[in-house]
């Protein structure tokens, strides 16, 4: 297992309060993805454990474009990953946002 | 010179007085048949071993891979697939000199290690249609070993709806004094239909077992991924509305089943039905079942069959080719055919793309082969028909000035990375290690760069025949490579470029919200949902049930 | 747009379309992160919820403590957090007395990595089951998921009052592979699918009265299954304990020398048993009718 840790600033802060969310499974090539409201209101913090090891930079690629495309603040993201493909990451990531937002998961 | 113009005509009468001795009559026993071939072969033979990655003779494959060595040696086997482990053991026993074939799926890597031992040599690793061109050329065989449904007592032959190589191997051996031994199922006293003329065929044996059919083109529908739902519908959207493909070929990926399953849900949402996917080159594939269900399908010619789709093309016979005794008939030579010169798009995946888009599924320590691949996903340069989808590709692509001229789609569709991370985008194929460790002429390249119009990633489709130079090229490919090392090393300014050019289109570029990408899409979840569409007439192999 | 299938959908998508809609309260959600400590361990990936979510909720308007089991998580095996998840909710019962328990089990029995604390769990929630069903309210298993329910949580549905499946789903002490890998593939093949499911599937389980009810693989269709036996089920005694073994004993009797399915239906009268692995589930229950062991 590794865990990996990527912390952005200068996120536009998320209308409080918002209800924590969950996306997905842990099992094979899937993740699970809790997205809570919590820290400084510019902060967005990720972390990833994963059975994956040694694939860090990737993480770092796909969590950029994700924190880059919703500019989250106040807001942690915690990851269990079994080997998720970066599209699969990426789509979790989009459909957790989303019911962040207020849709659905 | 000399007026003897009928030496291999006597060969051959040769060989058949030898073989009604060893084999008792032109209906051999089971028990006869190692003597049979090692009356009838001689050394330095071509021989062909009918197989492909459907049917195979594997009772005579067994046979001959059991007959003395020292009798029956320095074959040149002329085949489309070394795919049975006896194929395999034939080599090994040192019984074969030389290979020419195109596929060889399970046996690649035992092929590679002899090989690289020196103790088989490879003419060529060939297309379907090309081994069979060369049937006629240069690589007849001199003795064929065929599997058929039925014979009857004259020695007629019902192949039935897996017909699939048996004309062309037979049409070939038995017009040029070739022999031809063929293993049936059964042995009956009225065929359904005759699909090769007793005249044409030597000798028939009834095997102990029905001969091996392996269900290839069986997707199981709870296999398909969200990911491969939102390419799909990029290849709907982007692809087939935006070109109007009514004549077209797919592969036998997840990936494609998962634009069969999404046709009469999303496509007919988008207003399609009647508009593409009308006729088609195609196995019967269980998933293409609720397409045909929904109306989408006018045609289907089939390269073989399918296990337990059987009863089903049986009752469709306004979509299938089938005869008047009711059962199909494929054809391979002819739906090859079909597809490079009548269709306008194929659409498949691949294991390795690099940055000028050729594609290929050699990896290090195997030799796979081809099979149809390369004819379906070439453009069909002879063809001189026009259609609207070909001639809108062809005013896309930038090597065409001048003469007007239309070319075929060629679609790879592919995730950035397979399972395991590894990486569909590549700098350099394996292709080229795994073509100089076997002494090959090229690297083993499924479908040339230049070939390819479109690639389909989650990321995107990139149309490559809209790029202009060479560099355009490569940024649309690393365009769509998402997260892979070719996909992050990409100009961003001139990736952005191409996207306002139309030449990297997004999800979002096309009207797809990858949200909705969901698999309650897919018209089918499950195989038994297949049963369902089909009306109980698909009975599919066991080993898919979960009922 | 078809239902929401069973069989394809997460613990989390199962729970929230069977309850009324918006009525689940969840205990110890992910956020609390009560995981395993094992797994951590053991370096093995984890699970906010340790794969199991328990809470209440309204069923048609009755309130209903309920627990759903992910099976794509480690098979949905039981481990002691996991265990301990499932004990609680039960205990909880005997407090707040809810109309009943409904259990959405997915899972393979005990988890190896922790087996010894699993085990006990499991025992556990025997334990507990009894003693729920013994205050009068009743337990309900639904099993229709993709890794059946077997071991140690195959023998807690026998002990539960009704257990509602599909036909996909499957209910067993040993599982296919296991029974395989102990006697040999001639006893029993599991790769021969259509075999395994008519052994240990839906269809066969109804026949021999091991599952209350058989329902199409929807959620809403587990979700009227479960409406329906709300209020039918009695308090749970000594004598219908005796009257179950007696049951139990008369079919071994009856069916003990059988070595196929096809042989128990053809015993037990119906028409062209070999038809029925193949019929919808409604074409299934007219064909067989009341005829169940």
């Amino acid at each position: 297992m590794e865990s990996l840790t990527f912390e952005y600033r200068g996120g536009v802060p998320i209308e409080s309060p918002r209800i924590p969310v969950i996306a997905g499974v842990v099992g094979s090539g899937n993740l699970e993805i809790l997205l809570e409201a919590e820290g400084p209101a510019d902060h967005c913090t990720i972390v990833v454990v994963t059975a994956a090891a040694g694939f860090g930079a990737i993480w770092q690629a796909v969590m950029d474009d994700f924190v880059a495309r919703h500019k989250p603040g106040g807001v942690r993201l915690s990851i269990n990953d079994v080997g998720a493909t970066p599209a699969v990451v990426s789509l979790r990531l989009e459909q957790a946002w989303d019911a962040f937002q207020g849709g659905s998961a | 010179m000399n007026g003897d113009w009928s030496r291999a005509a006597r060969s051959r009468e040769g060989r058949v007085a030898r073989g009604m001795i060893a084999g008792g009559g032109r209906i051999v026993s089971r028990q006869k048949i190692i003597e049979l071939l090692e009356a009838v072969i001689e050394p330095g033979d071509r021989v062909c071993i009918e197989g492909n990655n459907q049917k195979q003779a594997d009772f005579l494959s067994k046979s001959l891979a059991a007959t003395d060595p020292a009798k029956v040696r320095d074959l040149h086997l002329v085949q489309s697939v070394l795919a049975l482990p006896s194929h395999v053991d034939l080599i090994e026993r040192g019984q074969v000199a030389r290979i020419d074939f195109s596929f060889s799926g399970p046996q690649a890597g035992r092929l590679a290690k002899l090989v690289e031992g020196g103790r088989i040599q490879i003419g060529a690793i060939h297309t379907y249609l090309e081994l069979f061109g060369r049937y006629f050329i240069d690589l007849t065989p001199q003795v064929a070993l065929i599997a058929a449904q039925m014979a009857d007592a004259e020695g007629n032959l019902y192949t039935g709806p897996n017909t699939e190589d048996t004309p062309a191997i037979v049409e070939a051996t038995a017009f040029k004094n070739g022999l031809v031994i063929a293993q049936v199922n059964q042995i009956v006293d009225k065929l359904p239909r005759v699909d090769i003329p007793a005249g044409w065929v030597n000798f028939v044996v009834q095997a102990p077992t029905p001969h091996y059919v392996e269900p290839l083109f069986t997707r199981d529908p709870a296999q398909i991924s969200e990911i491969q739902v939102l390419m799909a519908m990029m290849a709907i959207k982007g692809i087939y509305a935006e070109y109007g493909i009514t004549r077209l070929n797919h592969g036998i990926g997840f990936d494609t089943a998962a634009i069969e399953l999404l046709l009469p849900t999303y496509a007919a949402e988008l207003g399609l039905r009647g508009k593409i996917c009308t006729h088609w080159a195609l196995n019967p594939h269980p998933t293409l079942i609720p397409a045909i269900e929904a109306g989408f399908v006018k045609s289907v010619h089939c390269f073989g069959s399918e296990v337990g789709m059987e009863p089903y093309v049986a009752a469709r016979p306004d979509i299938f080719f089938v005869g008047a005794d009711g059962s199909m008939r494929s054809n391979r030579a002819f739906s090859q055919t079909a597809g490079h010169y009548a269709c306008d798009l194929f659409i498949g995946s691949t294991l390795q793309i690099d940055l000028a888009g050729n594609s290929s599924t050699a990896t290090k320590g195997r030799i796979a082969g081809f099979g149809g691949a390369p004819n379906m996903g070439a453009d069909a340069r002879g063809r001189r028909h026009a259609s609207p989808a070909w001639l809108k590709a062809g005013s896309e692509d930038a090597r065409n000035t001048g003469m007007p001229r239309g070319r075929k789609l060629v679609v790879q569709t592919v995730e950035t990375f397979r399972e395991h991370m590894e990486p569909a985008f590549v700098e350099r194929l394996d292709a080229w290690e795994v073509g100089e460790s076997a002494g090959m002429a090229l690297p083993p390249v499924m479908i040339y760069g230049d070939d390819v119009s479109h690639i389909i990633t989650e990321e995107g489709i990139a149309n490559l025949l809209l790029c202009r130079t060479a560099e355009e090229r490569e940024q649309a490919i690393r365009g769509v490579a998402g997260y892979t090392q070719v996909g992050l090393a990409r100009d961003r300014r001139a990736v952005e470029n191409l996207r306002d050019r139309g030449i990297v289109r997004r999800p979002e570029d096309l009207g797809i919200n990858p949200r909705l990408a969901t698999r309650d899409l897919l018209a089918a979840r499950s195989i038994k949902d297949l049963v369902r569409a089909s009306g109980g007439l698909y009975d599919p192999p066991k080993r898919f049930r979960n009922w | 747009m078809k239902p929401k299938s069973y069989y394809e959908a997460s613990a989390r998508e199962r729970m929230a379309a069977f309850l009324d809609p918006g009525s689940f309260q969840e205990f110890l959600p992910p956020t609390d992160r009560v995981s395993s400590p094992h797994l951590r361990q053991l370096d093995q990936p984890g699970a906010f919820d340790d794969g199991i979510l328990v809470g209440s909720g309204r069923l048609a308007g009755h309130p209903v403590l309920a627990a759903a089991q992910e099976g794509v998580f480690m098979g949905g095996a039981v481990g002691e957090v996991h265990g301990a998840k499932l004990v609680g909710l039960l205990e909880r019962t005997l407090v707040t007395r809810p109309a009943a328990v409904i259990l959405l089990l997915e899972t393979g029995g005990v988890r190896l990595h922790e087996a010894n604390a699993g085990l006990v769990a499991v025992s556990e929630v025997m334990h507990a089951v009894l003693a729920v069903r013994v205050a009068g309210i009743p337990v309900l298993v639904l099993d229709g998921g993709q890794f059946g329910c077997f071991g140690g949580m195959g023998i807690v549905a026998a002990l539960c009052d009704a257990v509602v499946m599909s036909e996909e789903g499957r209910l067993g002490l040993s599982g296919p592979e296991v029974i395989e890998a102990s006697r040999g593939v001639e006893e029993f093949d599991s790769r021969d699918r259509a075999l395994v499911w008519r052994t240990v599937g839906g269809k066969h389980r109804y026949l021999l009265g091991e599952a209350t009810r058989l329902v199409e693989d929807t959620v809403p269709a587990f979700r009227e299954a479960a409406i329906g036996l709300l209020g039918t089920l009695p308090v749970f005694g000594l004598e219908d304990l005796e009257a179950e073994h007696a049951r139990l004993q008369g079919r071994l009797e009856r069916f003990g020398d059988c070595r196929e399915s096809f042989e128990i239906w053809t015993r037990l009268g119906i028409e062209d048993p070999q038809a029925l692995p193949l019929l919808e589930t409604s074409a299934f229950l007219a064909q067989v009718g009341g005829k169940r062991g």
